[in-house]
């Protein structure tokens, strides 16, 4: 019998602010000591009154617009109840019924094929506090408690591990160019828990659903749901029926692995938060945010490619993320007429990638300008410097954040098109070369390239390698 | 309507109560009664009115995104029943 998984997933996001979801607690925690985060509010005190962070709205309303959501007029918080030592208030303060953006779609390439993805909702929430496990006692640390939190939860319209995949690659790429949150799935800034289950081919109701939880990164998502897919499959196979039930992702084991049965519905009394008055989210608010909304990464592509001209593939890495695309369009701006655009981004995709991955830097952490790489590579089609010595200025340029005419001056490295000086050092190599020459002179013309090597290393690579294979070519026909 | 017993011990769960045998028979007859007061309500036509989420006119009750000084770790920790370094100390949790 075929099956088919239905894969819906909630991912929460952990929002870019300066301070805390309710109260003016500093929400830069990431590499804090334990509870130096902390406030009477967000240790849930009684008796203190939380007040709304403007920017963490607008970074969701933001978000929601971004996939394509609808913004309703009202919106409101409210109270989800359940005991747990990170929630000591007793609730979270969360928003049920009316969330501030619903019915969005995320649009996903899978296998060269285009899919829509929908979004029931993204709403805003508070975090809770962080649990260390020690042995026979737990620790609680206060800092994460109450920083602000988005949750994005699609529609069960995923059939794959691959769609989730798309679907979660291409949601952090959009959270990040809007630099709403860091998207971190390591670092706990993203996570995501995932809800499958999988029914026969053909048949209308679903299966019942399992959710897998501890999904830390990209990685463990595809591998989990798609173990998780298979177990089910085997389940049914065998005659057997699948339990509702949380099930955990195993990353040593690589297999999910049971947590806890879910056999009491879950019972969290939602009601409105009465602390904190509703939200309206009128047509001037709607618009001061929608003015923020920067070009998303579709559609940067799409331009790079119409107004551009360079390769689609090219334009898929320049746009992977804001800020690369950022430097390819400064220096595309920056560059002269003879450096074209696909020159741009040849330069940027192979050599400026390369040194990246090498440093370990991200494109806005270096020195190198993207002015100055414009600078370069107008030097390079004038003929200032060849294509050798301008990648060996590039590297030199992206370590000392200097100009490249500055680089070459002081190097002296200006490309040799004299033709006298290159004729000599043409005529030392074929005199230095006697072997080789004569392979050339019988037939063997692949020894030209080694000769152009003697050249090149005799004039320290800066010889105009065009003007050097012609003279080559001319001596030997006199030498024949 | 009357509040059978197991709804009872449902709602002293949620709440992490425990009763005894006669409480659970005295509160299923006091919350009884408490929900028959509301039922009263429920005889209104509300059908055209939207829910109320606050009795006061308040909207948009927001603030900029500023930090403030927080408290020490000490002070944060000065009502914990048990702390272990700078963090609050609980019973071993295993989910």
């Amino acid at each position: 019998m075929e099956f088919e998984a239905i894969i819906g997933v909630e991912v929460h996001a952990q929002i870019l602010t300066k301070s805390k979801m309710f109260c003016r607690c500093s929400a830069d925690v990431a590499h804090a000591a334990p509870n130096t985060h902390t406030c009477p509010i967000c240790l849930g005190m009684p008796g203190t009154l939380p007040v709304i962070n403007q920017a963490a709205v607008e970074a969701t309303v933001l978000t929601g617009m971004a996939l394509n959501c609808t913004i309703p007029s009202f919106s409101k918080f409210d109270r989800k109840n359940y005991h747990y030592p990170d929630l000591p208030k007793g609730y979270q303060v969360s928003q049920y019924d009316y969330p501030l953006t619903k019915d969005g779609y995320l649009d996903v390439q899978v296998n060269g094929e285009t899919r829509r993805l929908r979004i029931r909702r993204v709403h805003l929430e508070e975090d809770t506090a962080r649990l260390v496990h020690e042995g026979d006692t737990s620790l609680i640390d206060f800092n994460r408690s109450s920083l602000p939190l988005m949750e994005i939860v699609s529609e069960a319209d995923m059939r794959s591990a691959e769609d989730t995949y798309a679907y979660l690659v291409k949601l952090r790429q959009i959270l990040r160019y809007l630099g709403v949150s860091t998207g971190n799935m390591e670092e706990g800034a993203m996570r995501c828990e995932a809800n499958i289950s999988v029914r026969p081919v053909g048949m209308e109701e679903y299966g019942t659903k399992v959710e897998v939880k501890n999904l830390n990164s990209f990685r463990s998502v595809r591998l989990a749901i798609a173990y998780e897919i298979e177990r089910q499959i085997g389940v049914l196979e065998e005659g057997g029926e699948i339990q509702q039930v949380t099930m955990g992702w195993d990353e040593a084991g690589l297999r999910t692995v049971f947590q806890r049965s879910k056999e009491f519905a879950e019972d969290y009394r939602y009601f409105p938060e009465p602390d904190l008055p509703p939200l309206e989210i009128d047509q001037a608010l709607r618009e001061s945010i929608a003015a923020r909304l920067p070009e998303l990464p579709d559609a940067k592509r799409e331009r790079c490619v119409m107004v551009y001209g360079i390769r689609s593939e090219d334009a898929r890495l320049l746009c992977e993320d804001r800020a690369t695309a950022g430097f390819f369009e400064r220096a595309v701006e920056a560059a002269s007429e003879r450096v074209s655009a696909q020159t741009v981004a040849n330069w940027i995709v192979g050599e400026v990638f390369r040194l990246l991955g090498e440093s370990g830097q991200g494109i806005d952490q270096i020195k190198m300008q993207p002015e100055d790489l414009a600078a370069l590579l107008d030097m390079l089609a004038g003929g200032t410097i060849n294509a050798t010595v301008a990648k060996e200025v590039l590297e030199e340029m992206f370590t000392s954040g200097q100009a490249p005419d500055v680089i070459v001056e002081r190097r002296g490295l200006r490309q040799i098109n004299d033709q006298e000086a290159l004729s000599a050092a043409v005529r030392t190599a074929l005199d230095d070369n006697p072997g080789p020459v004569a392979q050339y002179l019988a037939g063997k013309e692949q020894v030209l390239g080694f000769l152009i090597g003697q050249v090149m290393r005799a004039t320290r690579g800066q010889a105009n390698v065009q003007i050097v294979t012609e003279l080559l070519r001319a001596e030997l026909e006199k030498r024949r | 309507m009357k509040l059978d017993r197991e709804q009872v011990l449902h709602i002293a769960e949620l709440a992490k109560l425990s009763l005894t045998e006669e409480e659970t028979e005295l509160f299923s007859e006091q919350l009884s009664e408490v929900l028959a007061y509301f039922e009263q309500l429920q005889e209104l036509d509300t059908d055209d009115i939207p829910p109320t989420a606050q009795a006061i006119y308040q909207r948009n009750v927001m603030r900029p995104d500023t930090t403030a000084p927080c408290l020490t770790p000490d002070e944060a920790l000065a009502n914990a029943p048990q702390r272990k370094g700078d963090y609050f100390q609980v019973k071993p949790i295993l989910d």
